[in-house]
């Protein structure tokens, strides 16, 4: 027979079993209290370094486990599916740590990487601005070369970890065009550098957004990652290969709580005289959700494993799980909650915080229209 | 001169079980009667991650090296590559068709045999009972086929020199016992807590080869392995069928208590009307 594998290798069916478990006993205690403040809860980073979550696709030689990118997606899944905000957190550190891998110096590598690993500070790219986060050469943000580096102004707006990141990759513009955007690594207590509020969102409550304002901010010359003028390159890798994925995989985790949170409500809630489950209106509901999962899932782990064979065609594979899982996750959160009828709408269910969660994945790392140009660009090109 | 003692050797022996959160998913074969263990992913045997948590945590406080034994089918590498990412150093794996049906004894034999192969050790250390067979009897019997004092259902350990001390749980309480090195003990499930297999650690079991040692391997005859090896024999499988009958009393309150009281006295598990000690 010839064979088409679709187990997880071994160490990924660990990784799995690591990520749930390390979820319902570290993270599901704190879930409430995100709600309720939508603050990030500090306290839960050395643990996620601890358990080795935050060096998931560093190499071995920097702190990290290079397990590779089905293992990440595997990880944040298990994450999401107890709390999207803290697998949002997480996945928006790894951008980082993707960014500096690919596109770093050694001496960048060895600064930054063991600390990202270690969760000294959690990681972060800015990108989007006042002016949206589709638009790159619409940005606003400048360096300008000053002596022995760059001196940046501007402002960033909606940056996941905007708080708790130690040295985000910041894009800025350094020229006119595609080639007008360059890529800096600017620390914490940097002159002229200052995160400004935290932004309050609908979902994702708890996953620390904010803005991040440049004045005059020196940067050094050592802190240019990659090339002056590759800046564009950089960011729509990261986004394409490290953001899109991340957020996909977000979405599974809220598909499986959705799926979870239907299917335990359903058997619970008796109507005439029997439970719900029954009717045939909810199991076409429950079948759609299960639909919207495992399609998913086949999308998102194919993308991964795509990624980790090093192959070209991974960022259009991303797209298209990063499209269908969050539109999905839309879609079955809100049968989710319909199967719930008034109790939906109650706060102490938390099929409620799965839609507000899965509406906010929606535009983060590429909205579904930004997806659909990709994507047709992919066939028409 | 000081003379170097020799870096300690711990053997965590596991098994690998259906995962005991899925164990209503498990169905026996009406054939043969024994577990159809496709039908769900096999994991570590819970009991026995407590045994690799205490060889881990031993190694850390005295240092030493850990080899990790189960006598299985191939698929076990993985869970000797879980217990790798959980810190052991080495795995190795008995497996052979010969293996097939053995009990308890059969299989202390087989890893009584590796134990010998792997050399010198000091302690030996295994979960309390298996989630699927429940026995308990494996450890003890690895521990009197190697002439070896065991320690049974340890909530603590101390290393002292070539002394083992183990505060032991029994039925009623608690036993300080103490045994010479080499030992083999098995830990209570509220001995430790294990943790979660680092990320590190699983990357880095990826890089060790697991040998797989066949009987001819461990020098065992067909005869001493598996089924042939086997003492025990499984006659039958079978749920016991409730026995209880029940029966719902009518009327009022003061009835129902009439009715029962008569019933109870009728079957004299109240004296009868009128006799000693009744009111």
């Amino acid at each position: 027979m010839l064979d088409m594998n679709f187990d997880f290798p071994n160490p990924v069916r660990i990784v799995q079993r690591t990520a749930r478990d390390f979820a319902r006993q570290a993270v599901a205690p704190l879930v409430a209290g995100m709600e309720e403040t939508g603050r990030f809860p500090k306290s839960l980073v050395p643990k996620m370094a601890e358990v080795g979550l935050l060096g998931l696709v560093t190499p071995r030689r920097y702190g990290g486990s290079e397990l590779g990118f089905l293992a990440r997606t595997v990880a944040l899944q298990e994450i999401g599916r107890v709390s999207a905000a803290v697998a949002c957190a997480l996945q928006v550190h790894h951008m980082q740590a993707a960014a500096i891998q690919d596109w770093g110096t050694p001496a960048q590598k060895e600064k930054y990487l063991p600390r990202l690993c270690r969760g000294e500070f959690l990681g972060t790219v800015a990108v989007t601005e006042p002016t949206g986060g589709s638009d790159l050469l619409g940005m606003a943000t400048t360096a300008v070369p000053a002596a022995g580096g760059y001196a940046l102004n501007g402002s960033k707006c909606f940056i996941t970890n905007a708080h708790l990141a130690g040295a985000p990759v910041v894009i800025a513009k350094t020229g006119e065009g595609s080639r007008g955007l360059s890529a800096f690594i600017v620390e914490k207590g940097t002159r002229g550098f200052a995160p400004g509020r935290e932004e309050r969102k609908m979902g994702l409550r708890g996953a620390d957004t904010g803005e991040l304002f440049f004045k005059n901010c020196r940067v050094p010359e050592q802190n240019l990652l990659g090339d002056e003028g590759e800046g564009m390159k950089a960011a729509l890798k990261t986004i394409g290969e490290a953001g899109r994925p991340g957020m996909a995989a977000i979405a599974l985790g809220i598909l499986d709580a959705a799926l979870d949170e239907a299917v335990k409500f359903s058997k619970s809630r008796n109507l005439y005289g029997k439970p719900i489950s029954n009717i045939q209106a909810i199991q076409w509901s429950i079948a759609d959700i299960l639909v919207d999962l495992e399609t998913s899932k086949l999308l998102c782990y194919r993308a991964s494993w795509l990624k980790d064979q090093g192959r070209e065609d991974c960022a259009t594979a991303m797209t298209l799980a990063k499209l269908h899982a969050t539109e999905a996750a839309c879609r079955a959160t809100r049968k989710a909650l319909e199967i719930h009828g008034g109790c939906g709408a109650m706060l102490e269910f938390p099929v409620q915080r799965l839609w507000r969660d899965a509406m906010v994945c929606v535009s983060a790392g590429g909205t579904t229209e930004i997806g659909k140009i990709v994507l047709s660009r992919s066939v028409l090109a | 001169m000081t003379m170097k003692t020799p870096s300690r050797r711990y053997i965590v022996c596991l098994k690998p079980v259906p995962d005991p959160s899925r164990f209503d998913k498990l169905r026996l074969d009406p054939e043969t009667m024994l577990l159809r263990r496709g039908d769900v992913p096999q994991v570590v045997n819970p009991g026995d991650r407590h045994a690799i948590e205490a060889a881990v945590d031993l190694k850390k406080r005295f240092g030493g090296t850990i080899a990790c034994l189960t006598m299985a089918p191939p698929d076990a590498r993985e869970q000797l590559e879980e217990a790798l990412a959980m810190g052991c150093d080495r795995a190795c794996l008995l497996t052979d068709r010969a293996f097939a049906g053995a009990d308890t004894l059969a299989t202390a034999r087989a890893l009584a045999a590796a134990v010998r192969k792997l050399g010198r050790f000091d302690l030996i250390l295994c979960g309390c009972y298996s989630a699927d067979g429940s026995t308990g009897q494996v450890g003890p019997q690895l521990a009197e086929l190697l002439g070896i004092p065991d320690l049974t259902h340890a909530l603590s350990l101390r290393l002292q020199g070539r002394r083992l001390q183990a505060r032991c749980g029994l039925q009623d309480g608690t036993a300080a016992l103490e045994a010479g090195l080499p030992a083999l003990v098995s830990l209570d499930p509220r001995a430790n807590v294990p943790p979660l297999p680092p990320m590190r650690g699983i990357s880095g079991a990826l890089a060790k080869k697991i040998p797989a040692w066949s009987a001819a391997d461990l020098g065992l005859a067909p005869a001493e392995v598996g089924l042939a090896g086997s003492p025990t024999r499984m006659l039958n499988v079978f749920t016991p069928a409730a026995g209880r009958k029940g029966e719902i009393l009518q009327g009022s309150a003061n009835e129902v208590a009439a009715q029962l009281l008569e019933k109870l006295r009728g079957e004299k598990i109240l004296p009868a009307r009128g006799g000693k000690g009744s009111s």
